[in-house]
């Protein structure tokens, strides 16, 4: 079953935010955004921008009718700079003009006076400064600290992993329409349309029910469009408040690279404990992540780096604690994962770090401690745990003692030419960390022609969620999937929604969905069972498009039966709802079942290195993933190959750069790389696994959005193998992104002064390796 | 006036001839299938297909129309995705295999990638499958992680390749269902619109008062977006006595509006070069290649510009109007800053050819479709084992491009082994002055262009360092 936009996006015939029609009349907006990192804001100067060619307005905080406020969390973050700038970025002020040009024309002719401040930028230092978004969290599993004492070997050292930018193609963008009342329309390129309504409520006065944000789709959204679609959806609110006019903002690129947060990058501390059969015994983290001026959701985003901390491994004593500190970066935010690669890299680290200490494979210590059913999570859940499974699934079919013996042979051969293979278990759990949001609703329509429309709080994006709504109610139905329309995200339509985020969106609405068919099912059938003599409703079925009588086809068809319904004055509508059941967690004591099932696999991942150049390949990932049982191939192959090479890139190519001003250098393509068609791996191979346990996904169908990039941490720790390879002396760092040039500097370091007199002996480019 | 073909449509604007080609048919022809990704020719997103009349047929290549000013648009076919699109909702055999391999999931880039593959398909390249991901090289996507279009690509390329007949791409794309039919009579409208426009005759006097010019645009494009739009600009991008490439006695001699890809295609350059591909595919990607020129890449002074490296190491010329000649390494005098006056124009490019190797490297953070952090050019003449004539560059070290005179000099009388190499770079380290910045810091970049120089030999002779 393919995408079912795959038709008109090959034909440029789907509609994304720059291509709604535009109504007579439409300004467009730009913003004046902050050129300082922090500051106090003495004054803004708009005259020459006002008096710019088609201008009609310039809006400042003053001059907003409702709050300068769009913080979903927490009330931190203002729409526009009043008295202060937090970050390089921040908007200032909202430019109102005739066309895209004159607004951009004019934003450059305002400037503003900014008494600077101290800028930090690191995490570590706002820790110092005792700057942080929220109080500390804490996990704790046994006794780390006795247990410690107890182990045969003890490891610490320190892991860094840097920002990833979402760069979805499709930028950030917002249009809002007036409609009558004082009400709007909003169209938003945002993963979380009650999130834009809310935020478009508070700035503008307005209540909930006089805005109606509207959602068709996003070119990629990837966390990135979770929160940070409100401001620009606030932006034209306010712009169309103040003027009675439709208006746009489509952003550049380079202004959503400059004003929007990435994801958060985290500096930590590990130690890790294991005895002499190599279990961990112990495991101690300490997590200090880069939230940027304002929470955002950098609280919930630190909560799942403490879930996932210990990744796919049971490990009996844990103590792991975790700060959001405040920095002058744009707020940092959801991103593919949401916090649990972060916590996962540092593990990895802790264990690539004690099996070189120990002089064995890494692979030795995460087969040997990967988490059993009925083993513990630190947060109480117990596991049931398919992370065994998976590995020993992916060794009997990609054998990875005989890639590793590969690379050796390769590595014994070539000089200049080094392979590395690393082995990368994951375990992501699936539902809303804040179980309230655990929640969807979903609107079906029976038309009287018999085809059916249905909506839901879900955005598509390309993970193909629309593809899987119509599947359900096409299953349910059974009819052709033809028949089915799925349409807009409308907070008309489906109020209250959570953001289509965690994975969580195709189970959650999808759940919706079916129970919204059945519900109609159901009095179909008590309609039919009349018609066809059959003592009970439970004797019907309908089966494409034909109704059965206790499994033998009868002459009334689909059509007939609808329009049969509507003529009694049957409802051929429903609006159902659908909470996840069983799951609950306690903050005060940080133990609870938060998550409705855990998704597992092991990738094996190998690599090359030109050690002359300092240049790498991936040659291959390989893994065995848990779908449970997919309802959809093509979609859910997708997810997993566009996942890994979205890990792959956080690990080696992408890489954020702020100076110490707080300004963003790799601010464009140009300078920010994410993979090309040349970079990815040779080959992608995916095992399903073979799992006949049932879970709470739709159609037992598991979620595949996020787990599946942090496969691509294994491009990390496969690169350090192979650097090692070349320069056994050397013990790489734990320092993400391995660019280029990190690669390059480890290779030589300590050999430098062999080949170059002039050059200075090059510093080790990670740091903490302990 | 601008006049040109739009899909199946000649049509006229009088919009400035700056406006970019996107905004044009976004905008002004809502023509909505062109997305818009990033302006500067790094996602693809935008990608159109441009058909120029050439010899005796029609040679179409992809472009991104976000780096495209309507000036070079005139006397052309611009072909967006409508332009291809099939009546209803059937899909051209691209496009199917598109949607067969699932090779789309936003959709955002997808446009994109169906124009470049197109375009493969109607270019007289080599139907391979090296080709077709060469094709898309410029696109990227950020959904699928590209294996799923690789398997589109490959697809396409089973369907058009070997197909046993004597036909040109054109044709077996339009009898392939990858092109519509009109695309067959496009050529005689091409031609009748070239008679219509031909070049007025006063162009050398006109050139004479600018002092401004742009080639393929795609550095000025994205550096000076906002103000293109109404830069009182002279196109030298289409005039046909500046995109020549020939042979003159010991000399080769290049038009200065020549692309990348014009000198890819060269057999001239593909037999003076023997890793030809394989050295310019690490240079920007297919349809930059195909817009960007030899000039605007010398005159834009980036101190990283790859084909600056490149010529600079054959120590090639640049001739300027009013036939001034002078090195190209003579050209940079501090950095954006070269020896030509406001209204001076490269016209020509020239250099000998008989140096017997040459090599090129280059590291970027992305191997392909990046700006090289360091890059290197070298070329020899070597004679009874010993080098006779050097020439080496480095880009990405300096304030400007930068011929390495001392290197060049040290090399020349040398045999190729260890002494000579070790003794070069050690000179090479006090030629550069790299800086610190968001491609690599000034200890790294030291390190880089030292292991390029060794790469050098190590390609040209299989040299093997002793590093360990």
């Amino acid at each position: 079953m393919k995408n079912v936009d795959s038709k008109s996006h090959v034909r440029g015939e789907s509609v994304y935010l720059d291509d709604v029609p535009l109504v007579q009349g439409t300004l467009y907006a730009c913003v004046y955004d902050s050129p300082v990192a922090h500051g106090k804001l003495k004054n803004v100067q708009i005259e020459a921008a006002e008096k710019s060619e088609g201008v009609v307005k310039i809006i400042l905080a003053k001059d907003l009718t409702g709050e300068n406020e769009i913080g979903g969390i927490l009330p931190d973050e203002p729409l526009l700079a009043d008295t202060e700038v937090h970050f390089c970025g921040m908007p200032v002020a909202i430019v109102l003009a005739e066309t895209e040009e004159q607004a951009r024309a004019a934003a450059k002719k305002i400037t503003s006076e900014i008494e600077p401040l101290e800028v930090v930028t690191e995490p570590r230092v706002a820790f110092a400064k005792n700057d942080l978004i929220v109080p500390p969290k804490h996990f704790k599993l046994g006794d780390a600290e006795n247990a410690f004492k107890k182990c045969e070997y003890v490891f610490e050292g320190r892991a860094e992993s840097n920002g990833q930018e979402h760069l979805y193609i499709e930028t950030q963008g917002a249009y809002t329409l007036p409609t009558e009342h004082g009400g709007m329309r909003v169209f938003s390129s945002t993963q979380g349309p009650t999130a834009v309504q809310r935020a478009v409520s508070r700035v503008t006065a307005l209540p909930m029910n006089l805005i109606e944000v509207d959602v068709t789709r996003l070119g990629g959204g990837f966390g990135g469009k979770e929160d940070q679609a409100n401001a620009w959806a606030a932006i034209c609110a306010v712009g169309t408040q103040l003027t009675k006019r439709p208006v746009k903002y489509a952003l550049h690129r380079m202004e959503d690279m400059r004003m929007t947060g990435k994801r958060h990058p985290y500096s930590s501390d590990y130690k890790i404990g294991l005895n002499k059969d190599l279990k961990i015994i112990a495991y101690e983290a300490t997590f200090y992540q880069n939230a940027g001026a304002s929470a955002d959701l950098s609280p919930p985003v630190l909560e799942r780096t403490l879930f996932h901390c210990t990744n796919a491994y049971f490990v009996p004593n844990v103590s792991a604690t975790a700060y959001s500190c405040r920095t002058n970066l744009p707020p940092n935010t959801a991103f593919r994962g949401f916090g649990g690669p972060q916590g996962m890299f540092v593990i990895e680290s802790a264990i690539a770090h004690a099996a070189e200490k120990l002089n064995v494979p890494a692979s030795e210590i995460q087969k040997k401690n990967l988490i059993q059913n009925g083993d513990e999570f630190p947060y109480g859940q117990k596991a049931e745990s398919e992370a065994a499974a998976s590995w020993t699934q992916a060794d009997a079919k990609y054998d990875f003692a005989k890639l590793q013996a590969n690379a050796d042979e390769f590595n014994e051969q070539n000089k200049f030419i080094k392979k590395g293979v690393a082995l990368q278990p994951i375990c992501f759990g699936i539902s809303f960390t804040k179980t309230p949001m655990n929640q969807a609703r979903s609107l079906v329509h029976v038309y009287t022609d018999g085809s059916v429309a249905v909506s839901t709080g879900a955005v598509e994006m390309g993970q193909g969620v629309n593809t899987k709504m119509a599947q359900v109610a096409s299953r349910v139905f059974s009819m052709p999937i033809e028949r089915v329309k799925v349409h807009t995200t409308n907070t008309l339509r489906i109020a209250n929604t959570s953001p289509t985020a965690a994975s969580a969106a195709a189970d959650l609405n999808g759940r919706a969905t079916q129970i919204a068919c059945e519900t109609i099912l159901q009095r179909l059938k008590e309609v039919a069972a009349p018609l066809v003599e059959a003592e009970t409703p439970d004797d019907v079925s309908i089966e494409n498009g034909f109704v059965f009588r206790n499994g033998e086809s009868t002459n009334l068809d689909w059509l007939v039966l609808v329009n049969e319904a509507h003529m009694q004055r049957v409802s051929l509508s429903e609006h159902s709802h659908y909470a996840t059941q069983g799951i609950n967690f306690d903050w005060s004591v940080a133990k609870g079942h938060p998550f409705a099932y855990h998704v597992y696999g092991t990738a094996i991942v190998g690599v090359t290195v030109d050690c002359l150049r300092g240049v790498y390949e991936v040659d291959y990932v390989k893994c065995c993933h848990d779908f449970g049982t997919s309802m959809n191939t093509s979609v859910d192959y997708g997810q997993i190959e566009g996942g890994i090479v979205q890990g792959i890139g956080w690990m080696t190519m992408e890489e954020v750069v702020f100076d110490a001003d707080g300004r963003l250098r790799s601010n464009a393509l140009s300078t920010y790389k994410i993979p090309d068609i040349y970079s990815v791996p040779r080959e992608i191979d995916i095992l399903p696994l073979e799992t006949d346990r049932e879970n709470l996904a739709i159609f037992n169908s598991k979620a595949v959005g996020e787990p599946p990039l942090m496969y691509g941490l294994g491009a990390y720790f496969a690169i350090r193998e192979a650097v090692k390879a070349f320069n056994a002396e050397n013990s790489p760092g734990f320092d993400a992104p391995f660019t280029a040039e990190k690669v390059l500097m480890n290779l030589y370091t300590g050999k430098a002064e062999k080949i170059g007199k002039e050059l200075k002996n090059p510093e080790p480019a990670g740091n903490g390796s302990g | 006036m601008i006049k040109f073909i739009l899909n199946n449509q000649t049509i006229e604007t009088d919009l400035p001839k700056g406006t970019t080609v996107l905004d044009f048919v976004r905008y002004h022809k809502n023509l909505k299938g062109t997305k818009i990704g990033c302006r500067e020719g790094d996602c693809g997103a935008c990608t159109i297909l441009v058909g120029e009349l050439s010899d005796d047929s029609v040679n179409y290549r992809s472009q991104t129309s976000c780096l495209m000013p309507l000036a070079n648009a005139r006397g052309k076919h611009i072909v967006t995705v409508e332009g291809i699109n099939k009546t209803g909702d059937e899909l051209t055999a691209v496009q199917k295999a598109m949607v067969d391999e699932s090779g789309t999931q936003c959709g955002f880039c997808t446009v994109g990638f169906v124009m470049s593959l197109t375009g493969f398909c109607v270019d007289e390249t080599e139907k391979n499958s090296e080709m077709a991901v060469s094709s898309i090289d410029g696109n990227i996507c950020r959904c699928t992680g590209y294996k799923s279009i690789e398997r589109a690509a490959e697809n396409i390329k089973c369907q058009i390749s070997d197909t046993g007949e004597q036909k040109s791409s054109l044709e077996t794309a339009i009898e392939k269902d990858i092109v519509p039919e009109y695309f067959s009579g496009i050529k005689e409208k091409l031609e009748n619109l070239k008679s219509e426009i031909s070049d007025s005759g006063n162009r050398k006097s006109q050139i004479a008062n600018r002092k401004f010019f742009v080639g393929g645009g795609t550095d000025l494009y994205v550096q000076r977006h906002d103000e293109m739009v109404y830069a009182p600009a002279e196109n030298l991008f289409d005039d046909s006595d500046l995109r020549r490439i020939e042979e003159n006695g010991e000399f080769i001699e290049v038009g200065a509006s020549a692309t990348v890809t014009d000198l890819l295609v060269s057999p001239i350059f593909q037999r003076v070069f023997p890793k030809f591909y394989k050295h310019l595919k690490l240079v920007s990607s297919t349809p930059i290649r195909n817009m960007a020129t030899l000039a605007g890449n010398f005159v834009n002074a980036s101190p990283i510009g790859d084909m600056t490296a490149w010529f600079m190491a054959l120590d090639a010329s640049i001739v300027l109007s009013g036939d001034r000649e002078l090195h190209l390494r003579e050209f940079y005098l501090g950095y954006k800053q070269l020896a030509k006056t406001d209204d001076e124009f490269i016209t020509k490019i020239r250099f000998r050819k008989d140096f017997n190797h040459f090599n090129f490297e280059k590291v970027s953070k992305r191997t392909y479709l990046d700006i090289s952090s360091v890059n290197s050019a070298i070329s020899l003449k070597v004679e009874d084992d010993k080098i006779k004539e050097a020439h080496v560059s480095a880009g990405g070290v300096a304030p400007i491009p930068l011929y390495l005179e001392k290197t060049s000099r040290f090399l020349r009388g040398k045999e190729i082994e260890e002494e000579t190499i070790s003794g070069a770079i050690e000179i090479l380290q006090s030629e550069i002055s790299p800086i610190s910045d968001v491609r690599g810091s000034e200890t790294y970049k030291r390190l880089l262009l030292q292991q390029l120089f060794t790469a050098h030999f190590v390609e040209l002779f299989g040299y093997q360092p002793n590093l360990i």
